[in-house]
């Protein structure tokens, strides 16, 4: 028993009632989400060398019943996962500082208080050790993400939380919840374990039926028709676009098909399930339709969103198709895309607080009066579209292997055009900004946003070159996710 | 006198609250009358506590009423199942008629304090008595006595509307008490006896005949329409919506409970489950009725405009979540109607309240009028909240162990319909529970409506409302009390009940 996975989860929550309590004084509540986010990411970054080591730190906090008990247990995936979310909740909590104040949000305190709710229970997510777990910690998530998608309280905010909340509790309530009792009653466990707990007792169509159940079940990980709900929450603040609505929320989605695909179907099982052939072929569809989709829409936001509901696909492609590369492919691009992604939103943001602009068609010539914040722009552009000097690159490649290797030609032409369609949905934004003229005089008077806002742009964009130089950090880390192959072995590494 | 009065706790049990009652009717003004009501309330926790505590470690207790032995005199027979159903009685009990003082002053007036918690005391006997009593025909009196009592306590209401309510009450009621007679005189006659175990004794003797047969049918029914399982249903949403808030807290945590506690009784426990579901194939009744209950009592809610009717319905279809498992006829089914009997007197209680606290300060409970109300009243809301969240099911509540033990309870027997059926009652619950949650915190309050300053329900309430909010939340991390318990409870019964037909 090791209780930092239970620390980890649970620091946040502390943290939530320092912000609470430190609600009448802004710099001081501002400092306890700030110091709550170290000592997250200093609990995740702890647990690093133990688990590359083959450990897994393990923590059993209570039973409920003899069925159901909360439990952690920390392996390469969920503490990858979470070293992202906390990572990047620091620099949203830089960003949001800018981002709050220089628009003099109301409610902050309730603002960062839900704030560090929702990243304990992505946390949780990270680190359950069995389904209950998950699924608690996955329904907390959308409860506390609520009241910040709400935050506006005006007629569009409640619209769009109405469709934030139904879409994403009710697939869980339909289907999630169903899926993991019948897991219960099958295999007689819900912990997560290596190779799966199914194979053997289930059989191939209760399995298809069982992986459609959890595919469509966790509408986080925004899958098409299950989508309509990541557009919907745009009409929150920019920061929980970023942090929550690029990584935190989503990722804990696309995470928890790739744990279920991992640790309770098992590549074996998934490979026997002709189902789950056309599930990866539905994500590809994903893939390509909300990249068009995302092409023509003309608010920055949800032109980032559509993006993203793009991208989360390539990850549920990668997990369900279950050989090495794939899942490597998989695993990666959740860091990949969630570095470039959150750039992307904090630029939306820092857009708006500086000049108050949402469309695309208004940002002529805005590089050259903000020159960091669209010239990060740029490179967390690359990173998404997947091409050097981004870390980008990495997860695609892997991802294309992993077609490669499964011979799916055709899943590999989706993986490409949906690149090549994000990059005709980014580049001319980024190129106008910086060869287009200004539509009126008045944009000349345009500054960069508030120093913190521009800091946390350019740590982010820093992060995502970096990650370029960085894969085989993660590829060694994941390494056991894919049978136990060298990751000198694994094809397309860069040592 | 501890030890002299411990082998009495049965006795016990119903004599408190029967004594109380006339107590509180000579104590006029209505203050003493409330403190005599508050701790023969607690009392009878306190025994009911006792009670589980005995039959968990000893097994079940049998109590010869005034020394008369079982076939002649009334039996009373404590086993698991009698006390758990005497706690969740109890404890809403105990919760409610101390901690809401304030309440029922305004609601029910100084002059007529005293009669309204005698009453309230003449149904909390009625109803332990129900869950305590080995006999059938003392059952019935049992059933009478709460019946009776809750007809006059629903016409407390202050609207017109409550007189009428209370009389389509008593109308449905008395229907459905005459069917449960006509059953208990059939299985009399053929059995000639009316001590329950004694009946299910002499029943594989003469099952074949009619009359037994009548007599099961005539028994369901009329239970039926105490419980409001669908479609003997139309008593209930006038009845709690019209009732004074404490009275509608305190019957919809328990009187559906006790009735279904006695519909279980009697087909489990009199007739058998190998009787009742291999052999007249009461399944084929009751699953239909639950599911389609939990469907239109689900879709009924969500077209409410008065938020206590709203809830009203929705407790149609939570009752119909029981009446589900328990016609799963399984010990995963049986157990898991009682754990959700259990948490949803917890999480009803809970919302009526709050919804009484409301009307208090606002004077109005339609869904437009909450509109704002979750700045003004934060704590209050915060529990209906949670009590929400609850009926739907969220995990870390007490509702996600029941849904969670029914699912399972469904997929064993491979019955997918109504795996689909609970998962759409969860979800129906999400859509009007969610509509209270949006007013509540969504909207503007239109001018006028509500004062600026912040107000709360009265303390009493706002900490009745906690306890048993924060009782649901507890159910939902440590089930040792709710799931434990009735899983015990439930093999208790089916092999009582399978032993007799060997």
């Amino acid at each position: 028993m090791s209780a930092v996975p239970a620390i980890a989860a649970g620091v946040p929550l502390v943290g939530a009632f320092a912000i609470a309590l430190a609600g009448r004084r802004p710099n001081l509540r501002e400092g306890a989400t700030f110091a709550t986010g170290a000592a997250l990411l200093a609990a995740t970054a702890s647990m690093w060398p133990a688990v590359a080591a083959g450990e897994r730190p393990r923590f059993v906090a209570f039973e409920v019943s003899r069925v159901l008990r909360i439990a952690f247990e920390v392996e390469p995936l969920g503490l990858l996962f979470a070293t992202v979310a906390s990572v990047l909740w620091l620099a949203t909590s830089l960003f949001s500082v800018g981002y709050m104040r220089g628009l003099a949000e109301h409610s902050q305190t309730r603002f960062y208080a839900c704030f560090a709710v929702s990243l304990a229970a992505s946390v949780g997510v990270a680190f359950a050790e069995n389904l209950f777990t998950l699924f608690a910690c996955y329904e907390i998530l959308t409860l506390a993400t609520w009241p910040l998608v709400t935050h506006h309280e005006d007629d569009k905010a409640r619209r769009g939380g109405r469709v934030y909340a139904l879409l994403l509790l009710g697939p869980s309530i339909a289907f999630l919840l169903p899926a993991i009792v019948w897991t219960h009653s099958i295999a007689g466990t819900l912990a997560f374990e290596p190779g799966g707990v199914l194979s053997g007792s289930i059989s191939p169509g209760a399995a298809g039926l069982l992986l459609a159940l959890y595919v469509f079940g966790i509408a986080k990980a925004a899958i098409m028709p299950l989508h309509r709900w990541l557009p919907a929450a745009m009409v929150a603040p920019t920061p929980v676009s970023a942090l929550l609505h690029a990584v935190a929320v989503v990722k804990a989605g696309v995470f928890s098909i790739a744990k279920v695909a991992i640790y309770i179907f098992g590549p074996d099982l998934l490979g026997e399930t002709s189902a789950t052939r056309w599930l990866m072929y539905l994500a590809a569809l994903g893939i390509v339709i909300a990249a068009i989709v995302a092409g023509r829409q003309d608010n920055l936001k949800a032109r980032l969103a559509w993006s993203t509901v793009s991208q989360l696909s390539y990850v549920t492609l990668g997990a369900l198709m279950a050989n090495a590369p794939a899942t490597l492919g998989a695993g990666v691009h959740i860091v990949m895309h969630a570095g470039a992604k959150i750039t992307l939103f904090f630029c939306a943001g820092a857009i708006l607080v500086a000049s108050g602009k949402t469309r695309v068609s208004e940002l002529d010539g805005i590089g050259r009066r903000m020159p960091i914040t669209m010239g990060a722009f740029t490179v967390a552009s690359l990173g998404v579209v997947g091409l050097p000097p981004a870390g980008g690159m990495w997860s695609k490649w892997q991802l294309a292997l992993g077609t490669l290797e499964a011979g799916e030609g055709v899943l590999l032409a989706a993986l490409l055009l949906g690149s090549l369609l994000s990059f005709s949905y980014l580049a001319p934004i980024c190129v106008n900004a910086f060869y287009r003229t200004p539509a009126s005089p008045s944009d000349r008077a345009i500054r960069e946003a508030p120093w913190p806002c521009t800091a946390a742009i350019a740590v982010c964009a820093l992060l995502v070159l970096w990650l370029f130089t960085a894969p085989d950090l993660l590829y060694r880390l994941l390494e056991p996710l894919t049978g136990g192959v060298g990751a000198g072995a694994l094809p397309g590494t860069s040592s | 006198m501890i030890p002299v009065l411990s082998g009495h706790l049965p006795a016990l049990q119903v004599v408190i609250p029967l004594i109380c009652a006339p107590v509180c009717v000579i104590l006029r003004p209505g203050r003493a009358a409330q403190a005599v009501a508050a701790l023969g309330a607690l009392a009878c926790l306190a025994v009911a506590a006792l009670l589980l505590l005995e039959t968990s470690m000893r097994g079940a207790q049998s109590y010869a009423l005034g020394g008369w032995a079982a076939p002649w005199g009334i039996e009373y027979r404590v086993d698991l199942l009698s006390a758990f159903v005497l706690v969740i009685v109890t404890v809403v009990a105990a919760v409610v008629f101390p901690l809401t003082r304030s309440s029922v002053e305004r609601e029910v007036g100084a002059e007529r304090r005293h009669l309204f918690y005698a009453l309230l005391m003449l149904c909390l006997a009625g109803m332990t008595g129900i869950a305590i009593t080995g006999d059938l025909f003392n059952l019935f009196v049992f059933l009478e006595i709460a019946s009776l009592s809750s007809y006059v306590l629903v016409a407390f209401g202050a609207e017109a509307k409550a007189k009428l309510a209370a009389l389509r009450y008593l109308v449905a009621g008395t229907v459905g008490a005459t069917f449960v007679l006509i059953g208990i005189g059939l299985l009399y006659a053929t059995t000639g006896t009316l001590n329950m175990a004694d009946i299910a004794g002499r029943l594989p003797e003469v099952g074949e005949r009619a009359a037994v047969k009548s007599a099961f049918a005539f028994l369901v029914i009329g239970l039926a329409i105490k419980m409001a399982l669908f479609p003997l249903h139309a008593w209930l949403p006038g009845a709690y919506a019209c009732a004074p808030s404490v009275v509608g807290a305190f019957l919809a945590g328990s009187s559906t409970k006790v009735a279904v506690y006695a519909l279980v009784r009697v087909v489990f426990g009199v007739f058998g489950a190998d009787y009742a579901f291999a052999r007249l194939s009461v399944d084929w009744v009751l699953l239909p009725c639950a599911a389609l209950g939990v469907i239109v009592g689900g879709i009924a809610a969500l077209y409410q405009n008065d938020v206590r009717r709203m809830f009203a319905w929705s407790s149609v279809a939570q009752v119909a979540y029981m009446a589900l498992g328990a016609a799963l006829a399984s010990a995963a089914g049986l157990s898991a109607a009682l754990v959700h009997m259990m948490n949803h007197a917890l999480m009803k209680s809970a919302i009526f309240l709050a919804l009484g606290g409301i009307v208090l300060r606002t004077g109005a409970l339609s869904v437009g009028s909450l509109a704002g109300i979750g700045r003004r009243m934060p704590f209050t809301l915060a529990a209906l909240l949670v009590a929400c969240l609850g009926l739907v099911g969220i995990p870390g509540s007490a509702g996600f162990i029941s849904k969670w033990y029914l699912l399972r309870a469904a997929l064993e027997r491979d019955a997918w319909i109504l795996v689909v059926v609970i998962v759409a009652g969860s979800l129906l619950t999400v859509l009007y529970a969610g509509r209270i949650v949006e007013a509540a915190w969504l909207r503007k309050p239109s001018p006028g409506a509500l004062p600026a300053r912040r107000i709360e329900a009265p303390a009493g309430v706002l900490a009745a409302l906690w306890l048993l909010a924060g009782a649901s939340l507890w159910l939902g991390i440590d089930t040792s009390l709710s799931v434990g318990v009735a899983e015990r409870a439930a093999l208790e019964l089916l092999e009582v009940s399978a032993a007799r037909w060997r």
